[in-house]
């Protein structure tokens, strides 16, 4: 199975979205690689004819009645929000300064 | 007067009814013991004095309604009404914190009740505090905790296992003599193994998780600690059972028999005749202690003595539920912990920079190593390229992991008999920076959660001085028949030497000198630098 270089190390910290720094970098490429190598026994069964299991008992179709219940009023919601204004919750812009609020 | 705490929850329920004892006295007995002991074990992450105070009077005037009306009335009460219980700090409770052992959720308060909250005050039980944990639920020692590791009561400078190892501990120390844990890959049983208590892992679907910080959510599974069966029993028919709010909860009755386990050895143990009990050779390979492996041995050989009908069987892919597990529960953990963003709730790092640095920061500053770790194994397993090669090839290996164990009930076993943990407790700072080394700790547990199966820990003796849990596991939806058959293992060992032992090193809680497990790290990494 494959291994992890530094610049993967890097690319998977950017698409889980975590900050780390050169350290955790370091220390991670070897962790993570000796994990990998872990993985490497599944490579000795066959399962091209095995379907996937995603969960595990027999239930399907859990319905609930179609009727008003219930929720977080919008106070609670909000309770915990490091930034908010009035009724939203603050969010860093995503498009242009010129476009931002 | 006996010290309260140290009686078992049906004793104590005994004792309420009988008017002998008040849950207030009850409670403030065990808050004393928290407040004593609790710097050299750090169990507890926040202990509700004044709200576990004002539920245990509430519950005295119910005790007191029922009696004025008489005795139906007394005894329609559950067992679990006016009990102290602690909850593993990933339920919520509203208005109160919910931190799931991270930064990133310190100072969240949690806006509503988890299911598991609400039944558990709904029968009157006395919600004491919130117990420690590693990080979201990613460890098997508790040191992957933000908040400092927990010692374990059994030796100061050994972990009570993890992730549940606050519940544990708090169970075991007396604290409380029921807790609420959850099991990803063994985090309720591996931790009632290392402290000497029992612990249930529940089938998948049969406790609800809404309000429960999620980490592996085809996987996570709440389930009780108690000091014997019944107690876990009792807490688990509180909780049990179908919720609406969350649709992965099976419609699967609660059986009532759970409050009525027999209360004589003798009649619990003439369960065991007759009861097929499948021991799986892969359970006893390298790598388990032999002290262990002889503990689990000489239970199962008890058992057969008492006349269940024992037989070898195999598990032919045991071996490889570590690598299936580690590609499974990180690619889900990762999903999951996405909803960390800094703008809804819980920690944020506003950066200098554009959106996605904000992100950076937030998750970066936010997240400890050990989730940091799982994250970056999951979103690799599931990125462009590999996931074929890695969480596809694992959910097909899965099947043939619970195919293995559908082919022993089959057979007609009713339950089978494992070791829970391949080791006693180990220290405080062994295994913390050697991943692999930590992950292998779960070996005999997380197979059953690969395949959503009910798993129990019951203690079975010692080994180097230190608890041995054997583990039950049984067929989909049956706890009942697996705490029957841990308290018919309980009737059968009621005289065993090493039965009803305090935890060795309990009474060292008690002197104030005593260095906190947090002091213990920090000694054993200035150690391991010189």
């Amino acid at each position: 199975m494959a291994s992890l270089s530094r610049a993967d190390v890097e690319h998977v910290a950017h698409l889980a979205r975590l900050g780390l720094t050169e350290a955790e970098l370091a220390r991670l490429e070897g962790q993570l690689n000796h994990i990998l190598d872990q993985y490497a026994i599944l490579t000795a069964l066959d399962t091209e004819h095995i379907p996937p299991t995603a969960q595990t008992i027999a239930v399907e179709n859990i319905l609930r009645d179609d009727a008003a219940a219930g929720s977080l009023s919008v106070e609670q919601a909000l309770s915990n929000a490091p930034e908010r204004i009035g009724d939203h919750f603050v969010v860093p812009a995503i498009i242009g300064s010129e476009g931002g609020a | 007067m006996t010290d309260l705490t140290r009686l078992k929850a049906h004793e104590m329920a005994a004792l309420l009814r009988a008017g002998k004892v008040s849950a207030r006295d009850l409670v403030a007995a065990h808050l004393a013991a928290i407040e004593r002991q609790d710097r050299a074990l750090h169990a507890w992450l926040a202990v509700d004095r004044a709200g576990a105070l004002a539920q245990a009077v509430e519950a005295d005037r119910t005790i007191a309604r029922a009696r004025a009306e008489g005795r139906a009335a007394l005894d329609a009460l559950h067992p679990m009404l006016g009990i102290p219980v602690g909850l593993k700090d990933l339920v919520s409770v509203e208005g109160g914190q919910a931190t799931a052992g991270s930064r990133i959720l310190e100072g969240y308060v949690a806006p509503f009740d988890a299911t598991v909250a609400a039944r558990l005050k709904a029968v009157g039980a006395v919600i004491v505090g919130k117990t420690n944990m590693d990080e979201f639920a990613m460890g098997s020692s508790c040191e992957h905790s933000a908040y400092g590791p927990t010692s374990n009561p059994w030796d100061l400078a050994r972990v009570p296992g993890g992730s549940s190892g606050g519940s544990a501990a708090a169970v075991a120390a007396y604290h409380v003599p029921v807790a609420i844990g959850t099991d990803t890959g063994g985090s309720i049983r591996q931790p009632a193994s290392l402290c000497g208590i029992v612990g249930l892992r529940t089938t998948y679907g049969r406790v609800s998780r809404y309000g429960i910080v999620a980490f592996a959510s085809s996987l996570d599974q709440i389930g009780p600690f108690g000091r014997d069966a019944r107690d876990a029993a009792a807490l688990l028919h509180a909780v049990a059972g179908r919720d609406d709010r969350d649709a992965t909860s099976a419609p699967v009755e609660v059986p009532e028999e759970l409050l009525r386990l027999p209360e004589s050895d003798d009649e619990a143990a003439s369960y065991l005749k007759g009861r097929r009990i499948g021991l799986p050779r892969e359970y006893f390979a390298a790598g388990i202690d032999p002290g262990v492996a002889a503990r689990v041995r000489e239970a199962v050989a008890a058992m057969e003595q008492a006349g269940a009908r024992v037989d070898e069987i195999s598990l032919p892919h045991t071996d490889y539920g570590l690598a299936t597990y580690y590609i499974i529960a990180p690619a889900e953990a990762s999903s999951n912990l996405a909803r960390f963003d800094g703008v809804k709730y819980g920690y944020h790092d506003r950066s200098s920079g554009d959106y996605i640095a904000d992100y950076l920061a937030t998750r970066g500053a936010g997240f400890g190593p050990e989730v940091k770790r799982r994250i970056m194994l999951g979103t690799y397993a599931l990125s462009a390229g590999y996931y074929d090669a890695y969480y596809l090839k694992a959910q097909k290996v899965r099947t043939l992991i619970k195919s293995d164990f559908d082919a022993a009930w089959a057979a007609g076993f009713d339950a089978i008999c494992a070791p829970v943990s391949p080791t006693v407790a180990f220290r405080i700072g062994e295994k913390v920076d050697d991943p692999v080394a930590m992950y292998l700790s779960d070996v005999c547990t997380l197979p059953i959660n690969m395949a959503g199966l009910p798993g129990l820990s019951i203690p079975a003796g010692l080994s180097e001085g230190l608890p041995v849990g054997l583990q039950i596991i049984g067929s989909p939806f049956s706890e009942l028949s697996m705490l029957r058959l841990a308290r018919a293992y309980e009737g059968i060992t009621a005289r065993a030497p090493w039965r009803d032992l305090d935890p060795a090193e309990l009474h060292l809680t008690d002197d104030p000198s005593t260095p906190s497990p947090m002091e213990r790290m920090r000694a054993t990494r200035a150690a391991a630098r010189a």
